[in-house]
């Protein structure tokens, strides 16, 4: 029996699991939506721009650790789309996009809305498909997700001509998909691990630096076991926060840029540092010829290219980080060389003076009477839902406000764009995340900058009944950029200031949600009470010490030892 | 230092602008190219000159190697090969110069593949300092074209 390529699509997303799809219609997506219709199973969320479809499809990727799908028009409906697809390229977050495009027959004639979407996207995406053959359809699809979840996780977009999802086919058997190019490698060499448990006895002052592949990797587990066994402190990235518990007495925090005190000195002086689905960035190695002088690098990556890319690596590691932390783990086991007690012994120098590091600058901030401050806000949207809501952010100092003050003891609970930094990510994605774990709390730590740039989402979140929580930390700036132009352009505030803005609790209320102000620190409390009792959209705007910096900063091009700390 | 890569790629549509936008987008630099397909029509190859040093070497056979559409990536370097280029020089060739031009040509064992009264057409391959040799001592006389192909490479056969 044959049925349409719109039928064929749906069926298959059914076939891959698919529940919910975030999307915008268009001329050429019509069928595929009628087809929608009769498919009461997958949840078609309706957005207000297309790229909160696919922040929405991000963050619903990364909290269920599935696959995230997008569906949108041709033309601005795809164009639309590409920063939300870059956002999930740089932090490697499975989704599939599907963009209409134009007939095919009309392809390349300048036709109405159609671009060249898969151009535009290459550079962008995983990889990206035009379907020409309506035959190649469903196939196409199966391949685009195995792509998407497998190795390295990231983007994929599929550009559907409008004449292949009216197309006559005939629906192919499930087969596994099968690759004559693309056969990641999850199984670490055991020669390399052996190599780098050796060097990780050996070592004086061992550190661990998670990333965001140890969340993707599924690997906290694997991670905290190995932490624990050597006693060996944790830093996160940015990503990679939640991979092991905050409130873990071998956690250090986030490090970097804002990172803290202690885990920028710990890197300083490591003599072996274990890198696990990390990618030693800019924002994480500063100037680079000072960052770990004394360390011997073992590296845990999926992807070969993160390797030795930035910084030589002593001990590389191509595998999967849970796979690889297993088998680090089993070494360990089974060495006669290893004594638990005897190598915590041996380190614990190295960790009393990291303790010294961090009671000598702790992350803090000073209070200010009658002034609300960003850090206060944080630290009791943590207390008030004890430690457990999702969190998503928008990018700026609020971003990484809520990085250093909500300690997150589990991975997939937060949520931020951090490889592009995406001003507008956090509301869309705390919808996605919402609809991925609909009995969760899920809170946007946002800028008042960053909220306008995806704020039409409201009526999405109205039209879900997503109680999600917006905490504005509003400072009347670009608040990240003003903090620049401070330290570093002698306080001559060009273009941050956006004391122009809606009254946010009037916006809330126009779109049928709920809007609380809190300008007082006494108000901070009981706004958040409220919000968290309140079965509707909230937004929470609290109005904050409006020069406020982020700190500890390691400046731009700086070593990361050279940390300003107030 | 100059690398020779060879890369055996899908021979699909958009595959050769995967990879040169590769190149362009981390600022990796191509100082030649060439493809074509290879036994199996399913399956192109692309033969590429680069530089770096060897670790902007190895993460340019990382992020090829990374591309989907990607089957193999070698590295000549590492390998015993032979390389060529084809170069066609149009020379001037007047009457006192016709029969000097001729004799380079016969030097460089180079063909005659399009003749006028004013001029001469030279095919010559080789590797590329041989094509540089020839256009080096031609040039003198008066060259009016030259189009020249990628460099082709290929492993020399293991001899026991
Ligand atoms: C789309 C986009 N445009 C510009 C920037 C540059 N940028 C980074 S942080 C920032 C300020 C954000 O302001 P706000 O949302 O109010 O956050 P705050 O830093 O004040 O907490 C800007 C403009 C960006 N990251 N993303
Ligand atoms: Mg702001």
């Amino acid at each position: 029996m044959k049925i349409t390529g719109a039928q064929a699509m749906i069926k298959c997303l059914e076939e891959q699991g698919v529940e919910v799809i975030f999307g915008f219609p268009g001329g050429v997506v019509i069928d595929i939506f009628d087809e929608l219709l009769r498919h009461e199973n997958l949840t078609h969320v309706l957005v207000r721009h297309e790229q909160a479809a696919v922040h929405a499809a991000d963050a619903y990727a990364r909290v269920k650790g599935t696959v995230g799908v997008a569906l949108v028009t041709s033309g601005p409906g795809a164009t639309n789309t590409v920063t939300g697809i870059a956002s999930a390229y740089l932090d490697s977050i499975p989704i599939v996009v599907f963009t209409g495009q134009v007939p095919t027959a009309l392809i390349g004639n300048d036709a109405f809305q159609e671009v060249d979407i898969v151009g535009i996207t290459r550079p962008c995406t995983k990889h990206n498909y035009l379907v020409k053959n309506p035959a190649d359809l469903v196939p196409t699809i199966r391949e685009a997700f195995y792509i998407a979840r497998s190795g390295r996780p990231g983007p994929v977009l599929i550009d559907l001509p409008k004449d292949i999802s009216v197309a006559k086919i005939k629906y192919p058997p499930l087969k596994p998909v099968q690759m004559r190019t693309y056969k990641p490698t999850y199984e670490p060499h055991p020669g390399q691990i052996e190599k780098a448990c050796k060097a990780i006895l050996k070592a004086q002052r061992p550190v661990i630096y998670a990333g965001g592949g140890v969340i993707s990797a599924d690997a906290n587990k694997e991670l905290t076991e190995l932490a624990t066994k050597l006693s060996i402190p944790v830093t996160m990235t940015l990503m990679g926060l939640g991979g092991f518990p905050g409130t873990h007495k071998l956690s250090m925090g986030m490090l970097g840029m804002h990172g803290t005190y202690c885990s920028n000195m710990a890197m300083r002086e490591s003599d072996v540092i274990v890198a696990v689905g990390a990618r030693f960035d800019d924002r994480i190695t500063g100037r680079l010829d000072a960052f770990a002088p004394h360390a011997k690098i073992i590296h845990i990556d999926i992807d070969p290219t993160s390797i030795s890319k930035n910084v030589p690596v002593d001990i590389p590691i191509v595998a999967d980080c849970k796979h690889a932390l297993t088998g680090m783990n089993t070494w360990f086991d089974r060495n006669s060389d290893f004594n638990k007690v005897s190598q915590g012994k041996k380190t614990e120098p190295w960790r009393k003076q990291i303790k010294e590091w961090e009671k000598k600058h702790p992350l803090t901030y000073k209070k200010e009477k009658g002034i609300i401050k960003p850090q206060f806000v944080v630290q009791k949207l943590y207390e008030l839902t004890k430690g457990e809501a999702i969190i998503t952010t928008e990018v700026g100092q609020n971003q990484m406000w809520a990085a250093q003050f909500y300690k997150f003891n589990n991975p997939r609970a937060f949520m931020t764009s951090g490889g592009l930094g995406v001003m507008g990510y956090g509301f869309p994605a705390a919808i996605g995340a919402q609809m991925a774990a609909p009995d969760r709390t899920v809170i946007d730590i946002a800028g008042d900058g960053s909220i306008q740039m995806n704020i039409q989402e409201l009526a999405t979140a109205r039209q879900q009944k997503c109680p999600v929580k917006i905490a504005i930390l509003n400072n009347g700036y670009l608040g990240m950029v003003r903090q620049w132009q401070e330290l570093f352009y002698e306080k001559r505030y060009s273009g941050t200031n956006i004391e122009v803005a809606p009254n946010f609790v009037a916006l809330a209320e126009a779109y049928g949600a709920v809007g609380l102000r809190a300008t007082k620190p006494s108000e901070v409390e009981p706004v958040i009470k409220k919000a968290l009792a309140t079965d509707n959209t909230v937004i929470m705007d609290f109005v904050i010490a409006r020069e406020e910096g982020v700190f500890p900063m390691v400046p731009a091009g700086k070593a990361t030892t050279e940390m300003l700390l107030a | 230092m100059k690398h020779t890569l060879s890369v055996l790629l899908q021979n699909k549509p958009g595959v050769l602008s995967r990879v040169t936008g590769l190149f362009s987008g981390r600022g990796f630099n191509i100082e030649s190219l060439s493809v074509n397909e290879t036994l199996d029509p399913g399956i192109s190859c692309l033969v590429l000159v680069t530089s770096g040093d060897s670790t902007i070497i190895e993460q340019i056979t990382k992020q090829l190697h990374k591309l989907i559409d990607v089957i193999k990536v070698s590295d000549m370097n590492e390998v015993d090969y032979v390389e060529r280029e084809m170069a066609i020089i149009r020379v001037k060739a007047e009457a006192n110069t016709r029969a000097e031009v001729l004799r380079i040509a016969d030097i460089f064992r180079g063909k005659v593949v399009d003749v006028s009264p004013k001029s001469y057409a030279l095919e010559v391959t080789g590797a590329a300092d041989k094509i540089q040799a020839v256009i080096d001592i031609l040039r003198p006389i008066g060259i009016q074209e030259i189009v020249r192909t990628g460099t082709i490479a290929i492993a020399r056969a293991k001899k026991k």
